[in-house]
């Protein structure tokens, strides 16, 4: 089961040296699918393949970046992905979240400051799966579920320069 | 400011070899230098065949792309709004699109209403290094918007209670 993080309230974000904000953008934005693909990247910024891979690894070492590979997009690989939100009394909150969590189905949960307070993604290895998730959701915390499934995407790209 | 793009809507599958890629990279790509010679020589499988079917995957829109997630607190960005638009269900396509266009938007969805509950079908979110710049994003949309949205709100997070990023299951996989 997860931890609850916390927003880091006081955390300043971290200072970057001129290398490492090269790699942070650069490699947000894709690794070109060539025979090797760290090389060509370090071409790019003039850097050596070695400083990249260093510099990438020290990144995802110290948790500024979460991961480092292919995004998947589930609804392409034939499986459902949906949002939900869930309106939790706070004396229910831990409970809940702990109940929630623990599914694998459940990709991201956050809390969000709102009548409705919880808000996950699912994920599931076919689209019928949600209907059975939610309901099992619906009877083990005993809250409805509101199912918020995207009905038309207009964008995405996430990407935060530094 | 971005230049990130993806692609969707092709409605691929995976043969059992694409699945092992998957499963073998759900945690990360190796880093090293060949890194689709290390995943065939884990999967017995050789570098140029992983290669072309990571192409494919991505082309078909399974992979995105292959890239760094950050922990965006970790960057600055410590405020994450949800912004949610009440549209007008005849102009939300268009406006949809235009608001999906705005360079600080990195999600933009349409979803369902749940009345009496929930009256917003716009969904865009908003990353800031703080709440101002954030309001000051969201003003921008509003504007964007006119008289097509009849209410807006914006739910900031305040935990993240789970992040692992989407997983296949491994047995249905192995199966």
């Amino acid at each position: 089961m997860s931890a609850v993080t916390e927003r880091p309230e006081t955390d300043t974000p971290g200072t970057f040296t001129g290398l490492e904000r090269a790699v942070i953008n650069r490699l947000q934005c894709g690794l070109p699918l060539v025979r090797y693909p760290y090389a060509a990247v370090a071409e790019e910024l003039g850097i050596s393949e070695a400083d990249l891979l260093h510099t990438l690894r020290d990144l995802l070492e110290r948790k500024v970046l979460t991961r480092f590979g292919p995004m998947f997009h589930a609804g392409e690989m034939g499986g459902g992905l949906t949002l939900a939100a869930m309106r939790i009394p706070e004396p229910d909150f831990a409970r809940v979240t702990g109940q929630v969590n623990q599914l694998d189905e459940v990709a991201h949960n956050y809390r969000r400051e709102h009548d409705l307070n919880m808000w996950f993604v699912l994920a599931t290895e076919t689209p019928e799966d949600i209907d059975r998730v939610i309901a099992d959701i619906e009877a083990v915390t005993g809250y409805p579920v509101y199912n918020m499934p995207k009905e038309e995407e207009f964008h995405v790209h996430l990407y935060f320069p530094v | 400011m971005s230049t990130c793009t993806s692609l969707s809507d092709n409605g691929a599958t995976l043969d059992e070899q694409d699945r092992k890629l998957v499963l073998a990279t759900q945690a990360g790509l190796p880093l090293v230098s060949a890194p689709w010679g290390a995943l065939g020589e884990q999967l017995g499988m050789n570098p140029e065949d992983v290669l072309s079917r990571f192409q494919r995957m991505q082309q078909t829109g399974v992979i995105r792309r292959v890239a760094a997630v950050p922990d965006h607190y970790k960057l600055g960005y410590r405020f994450n709004g949800m912004t949610v638009w009440d549209v007008r269900d005849d102009a939300i396509s268009d406006m949809g699109q235009r608001v999906g266009e705005l360079p600080f938007v990195s999600h933009c969805y349409r979803r369902p209403r749940h009345l009496p509950y929930w009256n917003y079908n716009l969904f865009a979110m908003v990353h800031g290094t703080s709440r101002d710049e954030v309001e000051a994003k969201a003003g921008q949309i509003r504007k964007l918007l006119g008289d097509t949205s009849a209410g807006d709100t914006i739910l900031y997070s305040s935990a993240i209670l789970k992040k692992t990023g989407l997983r296949l299951r491994r047995e249905k996989a192995t199966s």
